[in-house]
């Protein structure tokens, strides 16, 4: 058994790494905190250069062409670093449905420019409140033209292109639901800009009136195609999700080390250190469920949507655990603008929510484990 | 990445499915695999003696101890192949409860510290089964801090007189031998003063007395010592070394990689998938699959921990102290699950043994599972050693660290 990252996708973790500490420092991550700019363009050109946007993309199609283990140490480096620019709307949503459910022409079309950092994409799916279902989705699709609203969409005002899950039936069920690609750079698309938890990634409002729109997947099996690139962002997201957790409980322990009050250094108070130990704890858990994920992602395997499930939930509360007991650690100083700890504190809970809440993926994984149960 | 064995792991899970399957006492399987905390026991037989004639029939064929070296009444065998056999052994490995304390804490410490012949002499039939030992560390006035024992050894020729109160020793009642942590020095500071010795429980002045838990079971015991002789030779360690030597017996403990850890969430899974509540199906409550989800995530978490800890060691390396979450985690985990089994239950959740639902499963594990937060380290203290050896943080400040041992205040109010 080697459950466990090969010595390469190691080696390629530390040069992630390397590179971001490098290109994505608090600072950098602040220019887009501040509203200075909507992405960071250079840091993007960045990954791009260094391949890792097209490394799960296969040679033929512009990418690295090494697999979605290698993706996913690159995951774990970008939520570590806090990274600002739309990562995951792009190669795990964007670039997974693509892979998934693209005729060879739209992956020609698209995939060479998402490796080479030419193009944007995101998966636009909510509409309002609520969490994915079929009966959510309302926008129309007819006549290769779209209809309606999506909101919130992850990093829409910067996106060049969308895949759009639309309603091309009223039967009540899943089959009701098309997958569409739309360039939202062309006619009928109006893109607003939202406020949201985390600043670092945007968040959008588009509005689709008779919008352009070509076919992705076969009609009708836009629901079953989502479900899995859904369960493939989940795993790809846990991993950015592990990797802030560690990072928030560096920080926490970091200032616990350094921190003096009541003449003692506040990480020897047993009420900081066994906080500080259960934040490991739940990272730990998270790591390993993640790994779990990763390996059925990269398999293929059966095991996929119930691991894909755990990883995910297991992740979220450990990303959000850690980040908020680091500002708990810091004290009111944790509470300010100018330390870092509220960007993962808002990267946490963001995350928490852009691909379905926890009480979806709570509801996905017991239907998963009684489904594998009666197999 | 990928869960599959080498050829040579290969190879031996096959000879060891095959020699278990062949040999295992199968007429226990299925009330060994329904066993659940709180709650291990045969109907027909004596589990003591089903356990000892397992224990001895693995030793017989070179599968007991697979760890210990050869001539020590082991197998030579790597730790991943330690690991393939606890697979492999499945529920039959619950009968090897009674040897743990024995096999994981008294038996290496034998190994580093005693004289060449007691170790051909003692190990082998504590491998075997034959001979059950215990551990003689915790008192009434130390239990998270074990440095803080009273129970004297005094030097009188070729021997030591001991005199004091032993607590929580497992399986006291039919062990053997054991280890025994005694204070030689009272006048220096408290970790100075201890000596480690190894002793024939049926010695004069030896009594045992079982403690009625609170579940109502005796898994433990007090043992009393009034002046019992212990020959030198059988001293573990140097004179006042004896805290170094019970770091050997304690990191051993904490070492047992793969060791399957009992979270309750298999039972409650099972439980609620057939259970029906007022409004329908349980497994179709949103409380309940919230609930249940939370546990399952934490129980799969456990597990691939585990399988990182493994992998770990098939490729030669010690494991990261990431595994010393297990007991953390799966100590408060069962009592919660325990309790929540018990609210699905209603009023009726407080019918406990055979009238209660599930043969009263849940109810004993709820009165067991207190035990299990304390027991091998509270979880107060498995918090410290994850925050100061994983995390780097700094210890307790301790106000007895330089004291001389008959210093150090013994009362709190009062």
């Amino acid at each position: 058994m080697n459950f466990d990252f090969s010595d390469d996708q190691k080696q390629l973790r530390d040069q992630a790494r390397k590179f971001l500490a490098e290109k994505c420092s608090p600072k950098a991550v602040r220019v887009v905190l501040d509203g200075k700019a909507p992405y960071d363009k250079e840091l993007w050109k960045g990954l791009a250069e260094m391949g890792f946007l097209g490394v799960a993309i296969p040679e033929e199609f512009g990418g690295a062409g090494a697999g979605h283990l290698e993706l996913c140490v690159i995951a774990e480096e970008m939520g570590r670093a806090n990274a600002p620019v739309p990562f995951s709307s792009t190669v795990y949503l964007a670039a997974e449905a693509l892979l998934i459910a693209g005729s060879d022409a739209q992956k020609k079309k698209w995939l060479p420019s998402i490796a080479s950092g030419e193009a944007i994409g995101t998966l636009a799916l909510f509409e309002g409140k609520g969490n994915p279902a079929p009966k959510n989705v309302k926008l129309t699709a007819a006549n290769g033209v779209l209809n309606g609203v999506k909101k919130p969409v992850a990093d829409g005002a910067i996106a060049d292109f969308a895949v759009v899950a639309a309603r091309t039936g009223s039967s009540g069920r899943e089959a009701d639901i098309s997958l569409f690609l739309v360039d939202l750079k062309a006619g009928g698309v109006e893109v607003k800009s939202l406020t949201n938890l985390d600043p670092t990634r945007g968040q959008a409002e588009i509005t689709f009136k008779d919008a352009k729109a070509e076919p992705l997947g076969a009609a009708g099996e836009g629901w079953s195609i989502l479900t899995e690139v859904l369960d493939r962002a989940a795993v790809l997201c846990a991993f950015e999700q592990v990797g802030g957790a560690d990072r928030a409980l560096e920080m926490g322990r970091d200032y616990a080390l350094d921190r003096i009050a009541f003449g003692r250094q506040i990480g020897s108070f047993q009420a900081v250190k066994h906080m500080l130990a259960d934040m490991y704890v739940s990272a730990t858990l998270a790591r390993s469920n993640s790994y779990y994920g990763a390996w059925a992602l990269s398999t293929n395997a059966a095991e996929l949507p119930e691991a894909a499930a755990a990883a995910r939930i297991s992740a979220t509360q450990a990303f959000q655990h850690c980040a908020k007991n680091n500002i708990q650690v810091h004290g009111g100083m944790g509470f300010t603008w100018e330390f870092d700890c509220h960007m993962y504190y808002r990267r946490a809970n963001a995350m928490a929510l852009g691909l379905g809440s926890l009480t979806y993926w709570e509801d996905q994984l017991i239907d998963r484990m009684r489904k594998k149960n009666a197999a | 990445m990928n869960f599959d064995d080498t050829p040579q792991e290969a190879e031996f899970r096959a000879t060891a499915r095959a020699w278990i399957s062949a040999n295992a006492p199968r007429q226990y399987e299925e009330e060994l695999r329904k066993s659940s905390l709180g709650r291990t026991v045969l109907k027909n037989a004596n589990i003591l003696e089903v356990a000892k004639a397992w224990q001895k029939k693995k030793a017989d064929a070179g599968w007991a101890c697979l760890h210990w070296p050869k001539e020590y009444g082991g197998r030579g065998a790597s730790p991943i192949e330690r690991v393939i056999w606890q697979q492999e052994e499945g529920p039959f490995g619950q009968l090897s409860r009674m040897f743990i304390i024995g096999h994981g804490m008294c038996g290496p410490t034998m190994m580093a510290f005693a004289r060449e012949e007691h170790k051909r002499t003692y190990l082998p039939p504590l491998a075997s089964g034959e001979k059950v030992w215990c551990q003689l560390f915790s008192e009434p006035a130390g239990g998270s801090d074990v440095a803080g024992l009273r129970t004297r050894a005094e030097k009188d020729g070729d021997d030591w007189i001991i005199n004091g109160q032993k607590i929580w020793t497992s399986g006291a009642h039919y062990s053997d031998y054991g280890i025994l942590l005694t204070r030689t020095d009272p006048d220096v500071p408290k970790h100075k003063g201890l000596t480690m010795f190894f002793l024939d429980m049926k010695s004069p002045g030896v009594e045992v007395r079982p403690i009625k838990q609170a579940s109502g079971a005796s898994d433990f015991n007090e043992v009393y010592f009034t002046n019992v002789r212990i020959p030198d030779h059988q001293r573990l360690g140097e004179v006042g070394d004896g805290w170094n030597v019970s770091l050997t017996t304690l990191m051993n403990e904490r070492s047992a990689i793969g060791a399957a850890v009992s979270t309750g969430f298999p039972e409650l899974f099972e439980y609620c998938s057939s259970l029906m509540l007022d409004d329908g199906p349980a497994i179709e409550d949103r409380a309940v699959r919230s609930k249940l989800a939370n546990w399952a995530v934490k129980a799969s978490g456990l597990k691939y921990t585990s399988m990182r800890a493994i992998s770990a060691l098939s490729r030669g390396e010690r494991p990261g102290p990431e595994n010393s979450i297990g007991k953390l985690v799966a100590g408060s985990m069962i009592q919660d699950v325990a309790t929540y089994a018990l609210d699905l239950q209603g009023a009726s959740g407080v019918v406990s043994g055979e009238d209660g639902e599930l043969a009263g499963r849940f109810q004993a594990m709820l009165l067991r599972a207190p035990g299990t937060r304390v027991e091998g380290g509270t979880d107060e203290i498995m918090r410290n050693i994850i925050a100061e050896r994983v995390l780097g943080l700094p210890g307790d400040i301790r106000v007895d660290k330089d004291v001389p041992f008959n210093k150090i205040p013994t009362k709190g109010r009062g």
